[in-house]
């Protein structure tokens, strides 16, 4: 093992990382797992779910302990058919899945080119295991250089910035084919029946893989960086886009090459901007900088930014690499790059298009479909790029608190709940006890504030039944309806 | 064939669409494909490239029959083939309770029947597509073009393929997809999905088809054919025909006093943003953050206002084409719903204006204006549906213009797009719709926030 | 949704129970229809697990799979379920109307008489919610294709005769299912959804004991308390107070309960007990229906809730359609024909959406026909008006050779209809349908004069009855009141290039 990445793993805790610890009261974090990705992505302007998932909390303790306790729960059955399928594709070294994806991924390469399944040491601390995990990915993008390898790294962990906090997640599998490409891998328990599966839940497993796919370039922006000062150099590596299946799904792979057109008068307009704004220059010279309460970049362009102005600018996928993937960009290039260009350097290598593995019919059979991750990329991308820094997030609460001795402190925290996340946040209950007492409307769904406009409160908008709107005549036609 | 010659150097845009088009017509005539599909984005060329089609077809001596989707849209083509040739005997098929248009009918050549019997000899013949899924009792034609073909749904090109033996299909496909009023999940993911668009069931099923580009647009100023092609076209990309410079839009001075009813600060904000927008190509005319019904009216008096003092002003635009004045027939104005053109044209007949195009995106389809006033999608709204998302309607908006596109809005939609994630379902075996309409929202708003005028 | 159903939702949220979306039931209901709440086994795809079942609301009949995971004992299950429901499904085949119609030969011209049979009347199924719809149709879908003893080769796994026929009768009900307005198999809480405005969200009205608890709560209570017991009460053991209507089962239940049960199940079993194995059984039976035995009463209750309302006009003509679904599935079946496939061809396909969509117009037309309450949804979106006719001015189109009156109408309305002078309007409630035009437009009075058009016979004058009276009250939309017909689509052997050829 690379000794370099032992030193790394050793840091001593940042005063944020110290802080959540605090939080959850020394308990261990939790992963970001499927059901907290969802919940991002479902409520991504939640703060008081940011925070909490941030912190590593457990939500559901948290929940019981203030009286919501969540009704999720996972069935001993449906864990016990959900242990035998992913088992049986784990057994041997994992021969079933490998097999499954040399036939989905790179049906014409020879069935003899060995597998290798490292050791990613999963009962190590994140820290270890994820450092495990980039050797393990740098060796097996070498190894596919050099002897067309497959390698399959069996649950790894990476890390990823999420609001200016780092987070662990575990992939159930990424595979490296020997064309060097990395092929994120879900592993599911719904079936595919009839080539069809449930598109809620293929939504949500498209998003929790995008994630992936964002660390991923993350910890390949960050080999590239240790081999440029190890001058080992990139030829370490080549990543083949547009060869082989891979590139089938996409009508065309590469990104357009997009005049970088009226920049210089685009940034003018921006700098105005910036001095109402309260945007320090270097934000400004980011034509894309949205206007936010707190500083927050576009991914692609605030990674030059972030260097200058260190803290200014959230790095989508920087995390504690140097470098978010599009560093090697130039900064002009970036202000009109699409949000579907694919990243330069190692961080190419990490396919767009996800292996969703899941049981076949009403059989226990694996089967596996490829899911294009590009939206959903594009889409997170973003949605990490605005989301407000935990350090903001957190000014709220107490500086000692800890959630497992005043589970009411979590009040403090904002939330923004909508009825849809009482299918992904254990919290749910608790914020809808809230939201109804303050007479929210978003408790009848978040559609039905299109309908009221300016009214946010059950009171205010029944008030305006008496009134002259719409919402009045809607009265005198409901009433002139259910007096016949 | 798709390959083109490569010349040494860039070719020009007009080579470059020149080139497409005679690979076009080639395949379409001779090509070893039954069908010939073709890419077109806002403002390539595609109502030429269907008349030009349309000659050469019938100039080897075959009948032709087109196929547009809207009754409109069949009276523009009709028009447009009689202009372009006179002579040529053009027969408008049409159902009982949709009579064809004066436009089309004002040509001599044109001949107007319900029945196709009355019209099965005429060089070309032109109806809905709906029309022509009753046709029945007649031998196919040897050659077909199918307009808009995006937005045919798969269903109605299942009902009138029999009519055809060759087909060039032209479209936008980045214009609003078809949809139905019913759930189609039971089809997701089968290659003749009925609800889906006739081309992705035509190339899903017929895989030699490779989709030509037209890779120019003509419409969009050298301002806006980059943001709509990135935003809206990410793997096809085109680029605009004219130079920064070529197009020139020269307003009046802001010396005439408002109308009555228009408040001062309003029209020194309207004249503010079309300064903008005369300078740039681009304006966002932004009122304060406020949620509100759909018919907001302070947003409906500042689009108003915009129109209204862009015809005080005056002025001309110049272009490739020459110089024209900025008159009401060359402005447009656009909104998501019928409800808010409405109440956009009540407030422009307050303020004495008439003859401006007010409509909804779906009708501005195809449309060209030297400067559209949008009013966006998500202004003061509370909540974004995935009506409100979808990528197409804001395109449609986006790309109407010659010269300029001002857009007026509440302040806070990147705000309200945070807390309304994109958390789109996912079929297995779909071939994604790029962009995705919630990142495409936020690419265009950051992209005007450079041209943004705030009102008071 | 719109702003109507906002409204009542948000009157619910203040009168603590849910409050009408209808004034009259829009889906038919049978005399005696036959209930069926169905679990499905956690983590099985479409394994179930228990059913409670039957017309007779004080004796269902429960069937159970003690062990999932056998297919012996699941198909075993399935047999009875067969038992059970095919007598019931194949009992309204018998008893049929006669209709003649006269078709034209497609080669000689000629026309003659076809008779044909419809049934007199079809089953109905009730199940609590659109889970359970689909695990039926997951059952339909795995066993519709299986093979038995009695077939010429059985196969490895032959299962008993009567399940794969049971598979296609559950296929066909939830194929049917998919049509707007179809009764043929009813899930409760969209149906009850339909007609009340809860004070929750719509997300939350698919959990059955919820929203009956807003619809009916008890007395005393407030719809928001009891809905919310109904969703997360738990007992001292962490059993919920209210178990879900299915088809999963409550987690806690699995792990507390059934789990443990179904170990000591297995157990007896290998130690080849048979009277212990029949009384692990009964013990999973007893702690089934105890979970179930809840759930049949709420789907009774809701019933009940519905048959309050009164049946809307139209609901009579959409059974009918539901009739001709059903006597055309026993033709097919007598006929031999094979299980439906598994996906459909291109042809299939576009008839059945073209179908689908066609029924959701009619349903929402004849809903605005028959209830005030969703025609106010028109009226409000600027698509239709109702009033009172202050005049009636006789007129006549002179331009032919014959006079046609075209009599001058003039409706006074507070309602604000999106419409132009020259814009066509179409008589709601008419005697015969019936077309007119804005002629005149008086905003600020709310007057709008309309010049009728058609349904008044054929003569000079109106036939009495058709125009309407001053003091009269009026309907009209904006659209047109009947579904346009679909355009015809070629055989599916006919399927053209575009779309693959014909199927293989």
């Amino acid at each position: 093992m690379d000794h370099s990445t032992h030193a790394r793993v050793d840091q001593p805790l940042t005063p944020l990382e110290t802080r959540l610890a605090a939080l959850r009261g020394g308990a261990a974090a939790r992963n970001m797992d499927a059901r907290a990705l969802a919940a991002l992505a479902a409520n991504p302007g939640c703060d008081r779910r940011a925070v909490l998932d941030a912190a590593g909390v457990d939500k559901a303790a948290l929940a019981t302990r203030l009286g919501s306790p969540a009704t999720f729960g996972q069935s001993p059955f449906a864990i016990t058919r959900g242990l035998v399928f992913e088992r049986r594709l784990r057994a041997e070294r994992c021969a079933e899945l490998v097999a499954l994806l040399r036939t989905e991924l790179l049906p014409e390469a020879t069935a003899q080119s060995p597998v290798e399944v490292p050791d990613l040491l999963p009962s190590e601390g994140p820290a270890v295991r994820a450092a495990r995990t980039r050797v393990a990915l740098a060796e097996a993008t070498a190894n596919a250089a050099a002897g067309r390898a497959w390698t399959l790294l069996d649950r790894p962990l990476l890390r990823l910035d999420v609001a200016g906090s780092t987070v662990s997640l575990e992939p159930d599998a990424i595979v490296i084919g020997p064309d060097g490409r990395w092929t994120v891998v879900e592993i599911k328990s719904f079936p595919i029946l009839d080539g069809s599966a449930d598109p809620t839940k293929v939504g949500a497993a498209a998003r929790q893989a995008a994630v992936y796919v964002l660390a991923l370039r993350t910890t390949a922006a960050a080999l590239d960086a240790a081999a440029a000062t190890a001058q080992i150099g990139p030829g370490l590596v080549h990543p083949r886009p547009g060869t082989g299946p891979a590139a089938r799904p996409h009508p065309s792979g590469a990104s357009a090459d997009v005049p970088g057109a009226d920049v210089p008068r685009a940034a003018a307009h921006a700098a105005a901007d910036a001095v109402g704004s309260g945007l320090s220059p270097a934000d400004a010279t980011t034509p894309a900088a949205p206007r936010l309460p707190t500083a927050v970049g576009l991914p692609s362009a605030a990674t030059s930014a972030s260097a200058a102005t260190p803290g200014a600018g959230a790095v989508a996928a920087g995390g504690t690499a140097s470098g978010g993937p599009e560093a090697a960009l130039p900064a002009g290039a970036a202000a009109h790059a699409s949000p579907y260009a694919e990243p330069v350097g190692l961080a190419a290598a990490v396919r767009t298009t996800g292996l969703l593995v899941c049981p076949r019919d009403f059989s226990n059979v694996a089967v596996a479909a490829p899911l294009d991750l590009r939206k959903q990329l594009a889409v997170t991308r973003r949605q990490l790029a605005r989301m407000t820094r935990i350090e903001t997030l957190l000014a709220a609460l107490p500086e000692t608190v800890r959630l497992d001795e005043a589970p009411e402190a979590v009040d403090t925290l904002a939330h923004a709940y909508a009825p849809e996340c009482l299918a992904a946040c254990e919290l749910a209950f608790h914020c809808r006890t809230q939201a109804r007492a303050a007479g929210a409307v978003e408790v009848l769904g978040r559609g039905v504030r299109g309908e009221l406009g300016s009214l946010t409160t059950v009171e205010a908008a029944l008030e305006a039944t008496a009134g002259d709107g719409a919402l009045a005549r809607a009265a005198r036609l409901r009433e002139e309806a259910l007096a016949r | 064939m798709t390959t083109l010659p490569t010349p040494a150097a860039s070719p020009s845009p007009g080579e470059q669409a020149d080139a497409a088009v005679a690979a076009i017509l080639a395949s379409a005539l001779h090509g070893g494909e039954r069908g010939t599909v073709v890419d077109s984005p806002p403002g390539a060329g595609k109502s030429t490239l269907v008349v030009k089609a349309a000659r050469e077809l019938v100039v080897t001596g075959e009948r032709l029959m087109i196929v547009a989707q809207t009754n409109s849209q069949v009276d523009d083509l009709v028009d447009r083939l009689a202009q372009a040739d006179p002579g040529l005997a053009v027969g408008r098929l049409h159902g009982s309770d949709a009579l064809p248009g004066e436009i089309a009918m004002r040509h001599p050549g044109v001949v107007a029947s319900t029945k196709v019997a009355d019209l099965r000899e005429l060089p070309v013949v032109v109806a809905t597509a709906a029309k022509w899924q009753w046709v029945k009792d007649t031998d196919p034609w040897h050659h077909a073009i199918v307009d808009e073909a995006y937005q045919m749904r798969s269903d109605a090109l299942l009902a009138v393929a029999r009519l055809f033996e060759r087909a060039l299909f032209v479209g936008d496909p980045g214009q609003l997809d078809p949809f139905s009023i019913v759930g189609t999940d039971d089809w997701a993911g089968l290659h003749h999905d009925p609800s889906q668009s006739a081309v992705v069931t035509l190339l899903a099923h017929n895989p030699g088809i490779v989709p030509h580009r037209l890779p120019v647009s003509w419409r969009l100023p050298a301002s806006a054919a980059p943001l709509v092609s990135d935003a809206f076209y990410p793997f096809t990309p085109f680029r605009a025909g004219t130079e920064p410079g070529d197009r020139l839009l020269e307003l009046g001075p802001a010396t005439p006093p408002p109308p009555p009813g228009l408040a001062p600060s309003l029209a020194r904000a309207a004249d503010e943003v079309l300064d903008v927008a005369a300078e740039s190509g681009w304006g966002l005319l932004e009122l304060p953050a406020r949620l509100t019904v759909r018919t907001d009216p302070e947003a409906v008096a500042a689009v108003a206002a915009v129109v209204a003092r862009l015809l005080a002003r005056g002025g001309e635009t110049r272009s490739e084409r020459g110089s024209a004045p900025v008159d009401a027939g060359r402005i447009a104005v656009g909104t998501a719903h019928r409800d808010q053109a409405a109440a956009v044209r009540g407030a422009l007949a307050a303020l004495g204006v008439t003859d401006v195009t007010v409509d909804t995106a779906n009708r501005l389809q195809g449309r060209e204006y030297d400067v559209t006033v949008v009013l966006h999608p998500l202004s003061g709204r509370p909540d974004a549906t995935a009506f409100h998302l979808e990528t197409g309607r804001l395109c449609v908006l986006a790309s109407r213009h010659r010269h300029a596109c001002i857009v007026v809005t509440r302040a806070g939609i990147p705000e309200l797009l945070d807390a309304h994630p994109s958390t789109e379902p996912v079929q297995l075996g779909v071939v994604s719709k790029f962009p995705d309409g919630w990142e495409a929202n936020h690419a265009v708003l950051e992209h005007l926030r450079r041209h943004r005028v705030a009102a008071r | 949704m719109s702003l109507l159903t906002t409204l009542a939702r948000l009157e619910a949220v203040r009168a603590g129970v849910a409050q009408p979306l209808a004034t009259v039931r829009h889906r038919h209901l049978a005399e005696r229809p036959f209930v069926l709440v169905p679990l499905a086994a956690a983590g099985e795809t479409g394994a179930p697990l228990a059913v409670l079942l039957g017309q007779d609301r004080e004796n269902p009949r429960l069937l159970t799979v003690p062990q999932p995971l056998d297919r012996d004992l699941r198909f075993a299950f399935l047999a009875r379920l067969g038992d059970e429901l095919l007598p019931y499904l194949e009992s309204f085949g018998a008893d049929v109307e006669l209709l003649e119609r006269s078709v034209k030969d497609p080669e000689s011209g000629e026309k003659t008489v076809e008779v044909r049979e419809l049934c007199a009347d079809a089953p109905q199924l009730v199940v609590p919610n659109p889970g359970a719809m689909e695990l039926l149709g997951l059952v339909g879908r795995s066993t519709r294709f299986r093979r038995t003893a009695e077939d010429v080769d059985p196969g490895p796994y032959p299962v008993p005769a009567r399940v794969p026929l049971l598979g296609r009768w559950l296929t066909h009900l939830s194929e049917r299912s998919n049509v707007p307005g179809s009764s043929l198999l009813l899930p409760l809480t969209t149906t009850l959804s339909r007609h009340w405005a809860t004070g929750q969200s719509s997300l939350e009205d698919a959990h059955l004991g919820a929203l009956l608890a807003w619809i009916a709560p008890p007395p005393g209570e407030r719809g928001e308390r009891a809905a919310s017991r109904a969703e997360n009460g738990r007992d001292e053991r962490g059993r919920l107070l209210v178990p879900p209507a299915g088809p999963a089962t409550d987690p806690a239940f699995d792990s507390l309960l059934l789990s443990p049960a179904v170990t000591r199940y297995d157990a007896a079993r290998a130690a080849q007990d048979e009277r212990l194995t029949r009384a692990r059984a009964e013990e999973i039976d007893a702690l089934l229906e105890s979970v179930l035995l809840p759930v049949w009463h709420q789907v009774w209750q809701g019933v009940d809730l519905l048959r309050t309302l009164p049946p809307a006009a139209h609901v009579v003509e959409r059974w009918e359609s539901d009739r001709w679904s059903y006597t055309g599935h026993r033709d097919r079946v007598a006929a031999g024909e094979p299980p439906q496939p598994l996906r459909d061809d291109a042809v299939t396909a576009a008839r059945k959406l073209a179908q689908r969509e066609r029924e959701q117009v009619r349903l929402d037309l004849e809903e605005a026909l028959d209830d005030p309450l969703a025609m106010a949804e028109h009226r409000l979106a600027g698509q239709a008006f109702a009033g009172e006719v202050v005049e009636v001015l006789p007129a006549y189109d002179t331009s032919g050779r014959s006079p046609k009156p075209r009599p001058l109408v003039t409706v006074r309305t507070e309602d604000r209809p999106h419409l132009d002078p020259g814009g066509e309007v179409h008589r709601a409630a008419g005697p015969a349908a019936q077309r007119a035009e804005l002629v005149q437009l008086d905003a600020e009075a709310g007057l709008l004069t309309l010049r009728l058009l058609s349904g008044m016979g054929r003569k000079k004058e109106p036939e009495p009855g058709t125009v309407p009276e001053a003091g009269e009250q009026v309907c009209f939309t904006l659209f047109e009141l009947s579904a346009r017909q679909s355009a015809p689509l070629p055989e599916p052997e006919d399927t053209p290039w575009t779309h693959g050829g014909p199927p293989r």
